[in-house]
């Protein structure tokens, strides 16, 4: 085994990773490690664009932005932070152009600028033209674009480095007001290296988790195979609480049966929701802005269409987006890939045919809880020092119970740069913390587990029916019955999964061996998404339980925090599940009141 | 009609949908059939040989390559490794050899191959092979970062954006498509038997950068694309372009690039 020191640890090489290695880079001693190469990341697979109030095209400010992204997350958003991420969005779409992202450009040649689900003029009074976009590759520009300049800046990789393992120490500590309490301090990262099966200790005065997210917990998902939920689930082990993953985003235009990704751009270039009967069916569901109200509610109102009949296809399990009405020159401009993917993966020729869609999971709104310095939480008030998180795998809270789409774009700019930023600086006033003893047990506990069970069980099996529950049970609409549904399964999983046959033995590139620990990571963490919907006994944005369809803001206007935690022992019945706590934690108001969320 | 007018300004469009009957809801069933793949085995581990490896399943309708492989790692051999993340093409991992032509496994579709005779399934060529479909790629990604494959720009950084025209944008747009995926490079025949060649990756990376009016490094990266090991090497056998699973005129940008060369004009 080996030993590695550095200031700064940067865990995941996406967009956010990677923007906090450029500005880590350049302060402090910085590594970044990746399960991937960096530019297979799944932020090149965002597609529409990264919204900012520049007003290049339209009237617009910072403010609109906050107010649609606070309302957009029904207001669940800590509303400091979403100020904090709507006002710096112009200085980090100007910073990707100057790094060289190639924007589509105005006729004036200033970035442009097109419309998107949530956004509005004057607090929503019509949709606003506020994405700067590439084409539909807006993700892929951003990647490419970010990996260029870490390679400008040489920061330095480690490819194919897999984080298994957070290290932390816990000290005694007392509070201002006398209480005793634990003070988590973070002392590195322990990591699988692929090609060669060996791991390596990274000792860090600062470590930035910036994993992404856990889609894969999901079948219908437009996340890639490699979102195992990696960071969440290494940080919930390790005593770090998860912030409010009972909130899922269902993109609504995931490709019917495959779940790829259709950007809500389509929509916000024209495109037409329609059912069975041809109706543009959103106009019931949201008269004001249709088509491009929020991600949440369009795909219930999909959903909800299927439900009631009006569904397509052999089955009616789907509905279509309609681009028949747009011109094929500006389908070629604006939207090239989705088109494209329509036309590989189901055979369809979007200029003359309706293109079959249905919700797709898409983005954990929740995650490790971080301020808006990007400084992980281990409670509601105590921060971890060197600990940071961005991106998907943190809730800041910016997206509340449901996203708006550009959003994420968006914050993996804004808080990858001041997640590098803080973690540099503090790695330049901070000490090491010693590296507990045998730094890598733990790891090397779980790995031989893994690799020398025998009960001849299947990884991919116990995850397909993992991720046919969740669809079945935990997707657009939930109640107490589905939800409890999917708890029994998970009792079942993981009884299985003590007892998975891994046939790889090998040491090289021993993805069999990964797969088997990802699995893992993706059992613990749908434990913690049913749980904490359970709990909420109300509807909210991306969270929807039948048997409790309104917003209850009297007893729900609160964040959930779940700690993995051994003493928990009690019965279901009693609304506890054994090895997690469930707390809360307040949101944070500046100046928006709850409204009832119209569309 | 233009792209400002949609939404709530206008009336709502005529759709020019006549639903089929198969999106309306008249049945159908989706059609299955039978596949032998054959995978390129390599385990250094195990053996210093490659081996040729068959493996049967029934596939359904849309089915990729890459559902095939998983399919043989997932129910019948847990042991078989290759790259892959997205699913969809825009990743760039799972570039491999399918009959003996570079492609994405998550592009190709098994319906769209003649599944009457044994799919062949190999790496990537040109580079080390570490493990049946995964290469090293650090020789592809060394000769990337040779180019310089940033911007450079030494005039005074704006308080806004850098304007740049439409036109001036659309210049180089078809080389900002790039996902690294190696599918051109490794099919190209100058570069399976000189390693040292750049190849058309970093080629097209290279003209991304010297055709984008913002960019002031364009006749740095001619000089070192103008070395023996540059862009001369090109024998315009057209291979890159026909592996581009993103469309991406390589051949073209690399005689754009040759071209800027010879006049040193951009």
């Amino acid at each position: 085994m080996q030993v590695h020191k550095y200031d700064v640890v940067i865990v995941g090489a996406g967009g956010a990773g990677m923007r906090a290695a450029i500005e880590s880079g350049q302060r402090a001693r910085t590594a970044v490690l990746t399960k991937l190469y960096p530019t297979r990341s799944h932020t090149g697979a965002a597609q529409g664009g990264m919204c900012a109030a520049l007003a290049n095209v339209e009237e617009d400010n910072w403010e609109w932005h906050t107010f649609d992204t606070v309302k957009g997350g029904d207001y669940l958003v800590d509303q400091d932070a979403a100020e904090v991420m709507a006002k710096e969005a112009i200085d980090a779409v100007l910073d990707l152009e100057k790094m060289g992202l190639p924007f589509n450009r105005t006729p004036e040649g200033r970035i442009d600028q097109r419309r998107f689900g949530g956004h509005t003029r004057d607090h929503g009074k019509a949709p606003v033209r506020r994405a700067c976009y590439a084409a539909d590759r807006t993700g892929h520009m951003i990647l490419q674009t970010l990996y260029q300049n870490c390679v400008k800046h040489n920061v330095e990789f480690y490819n194919e480095y897999y984080a298994l393992d957070l290290l932390t120490v816990e000290e005694d500590a007392v509070r201002p007001d006398g209480t005793a309490y634990k003070q988590k301090r973070v002392a590195g990262v322990v990591s699988y290296d692929l090609a060669t099966g060996e791991l390596h200790v990274f000792q860090a005065k600062s470590v930035v988790f910036a994993t992404g997210g856990a889609g894969k917990v999901f079948k219908t998902t437009s996340n890639a195979h490699t979102l195992t939920g990696d960071g969440m689930g290494i940080a919930f082990r390790r005593g770090i609480p998860l912030e409010d993953m009972e909130f899922i985003q269902f993109h609504p235009t995931g490709l019917a049966g495959l779940g790829i990704l259709l950007s809500e751009a389509a929509r916000g270039e024209g495109a037409i929701l329609r059912n069975s009967e041809g109706e543009r069916f959103m106009e019931r569901y949201a008269p004001t802005i249709k088509d491009l109200a929020p991600r949440d509610i369009v795909a219930r109102s999909m959903a909800n269409e299927v439900r009631e009949g009006r569904g397509c296809g052999p089955n009616k399990d789907y509905v279509l987006l309609d681009l028949t009405h747009l011109e094929p020159a500006h389908i070629d401009a604006k939207l090239p890939d989705i088109t494209e993917f329509a036309r590989t993966y189901l055979g369809v020729e979007p200029y003359t045919e309706p293109v079959p869609v249905f919700p797709t999971a898409h983005y954990v709104m929740g995650g490790v809880p971080t301020n808006i310095l990007g400084e992980v939480l281990q409670d509601n008030d105590t921060i971890v020092p060197g600990l940071y998180a961005a991106g998907e795998v943190a809730c800041v809270s910016v997206h509340g119970s449901n996203r708006l789409g550009t959003n994420s774009l968006l914050d993996i700019n804004v808080f990858g740069k001041r997640a590098g930023i803080a973690a540099a600086e503090y790695s330049q006033t901070a000490e090491f913390v010693d590296l507990p003893e045998n730094p890598e047990a733990d790891t090397v506990a779980l790995l031989e587990h893994v690799r020398n069970s025998d009960g001849g069980e299947k990884v991919a099996a116990i995850r397909k029916e993992l991720q046919d529950t969740m669809d079945a049970n935990m997707q657009v609409f939930r109640t107490a019955d589905t939800i409890e549904r999917v708890l029994a399964d998970l009792d079942a999983f993981e009884e299985r999964y003590s007892r998975i046959t891994v046939q790889d033995k090998g040491k090289r590139f021993n993805l069999d061996l990964l797969e088997a620990v990802e699995l893992g990571f993706l059992l613990e963490l749908a434990r913690v998404m049913t749980v904490a919907a359970l709990h909420r006994k109300e509807s909210r944005g991306g969270h929807f339980r039948e048997d409790f369809p309104d917003r209850d803001d009297a007893n729900f206007m609160l964040h959930s925090m779940a700690y993995k935690d051994a003493a928990v022992t009690a019965e279901r019945s009693a609304e506890h599940v054994a090895g997690i706590r469930l707390e809360t934690k307040p949101v944070v108001f500046t100046r928006y009141e709850p409204m009832v969320r119209k569309y | 009609m233009s792209p400002i007018e949609t939404a709530e300004t206008a009336p709502e469009p005529a759709s020019k949908i006549d639903l089929p009957a198969h999106l309306g809801g008249g049945g159908g069933e989706i059609p299955s059939f039978d596949i032998t793949l054959r995978v390129r085995r390599f385990d250094p581990e195990t053996s210093a040989e490659s081996t040729w490896e068959d493996f049967a399943m029934t596939m359904y309708g849309t089915d990729r390559v890459l559902d095939a492989l998983h399919k043989v790692k997932w129910e019948q051999d847990g042991s078989l490794s290759f790259r892959r993340s997205c699913a969809h093409g825009v990743c760039g991992s799972d570039a491999m050899r399918i009959n003996g032509r570079n492609r994405l496994a998550c592009k190709t579709l098994l319906k769209d191959l003649d599944t009457s005779k044994p799919i062949t399934v190999e790496p990537i060529k040109g580079l080390p092979v570490e493990k049946d479909l995964i290469v090293d790629m650090e020789p592809f990604f060394q000769s990337y970062r040779e180019i310089m494959p940033f911007l450079i720009n030494t005039g005074h950084e704006p308080a806004k954006e850098r304007l740049q025209s439409a036109e001036e944008r659309e210049r180089f747009d078809d080389t900002t498509k790039c996902i690294l995926c190696a599918a051109c490079t490794s099919s190209c025949p100058v570069f399976w038997t000189d390693g040292q060649y750049f190849g058309p990756a970093a080629i097209v990376n290279a003209h991304r950068f010297i055709f984008d009016s913002r960019d002031d490094a364009g006749d740095l990266r001619l000089e070192i694309l103008n070395d023996k090991e540059g862009v001369w090497r090109c024998r315009t056998t057209f291979n890159c372009s026909e592996a581009c699973p993103r469309g991406i005129q390589v051949t073209q940008a690399i005689a754009e690039v040759k071209q800027a060369i010879l006049s040193r004009k951009i």
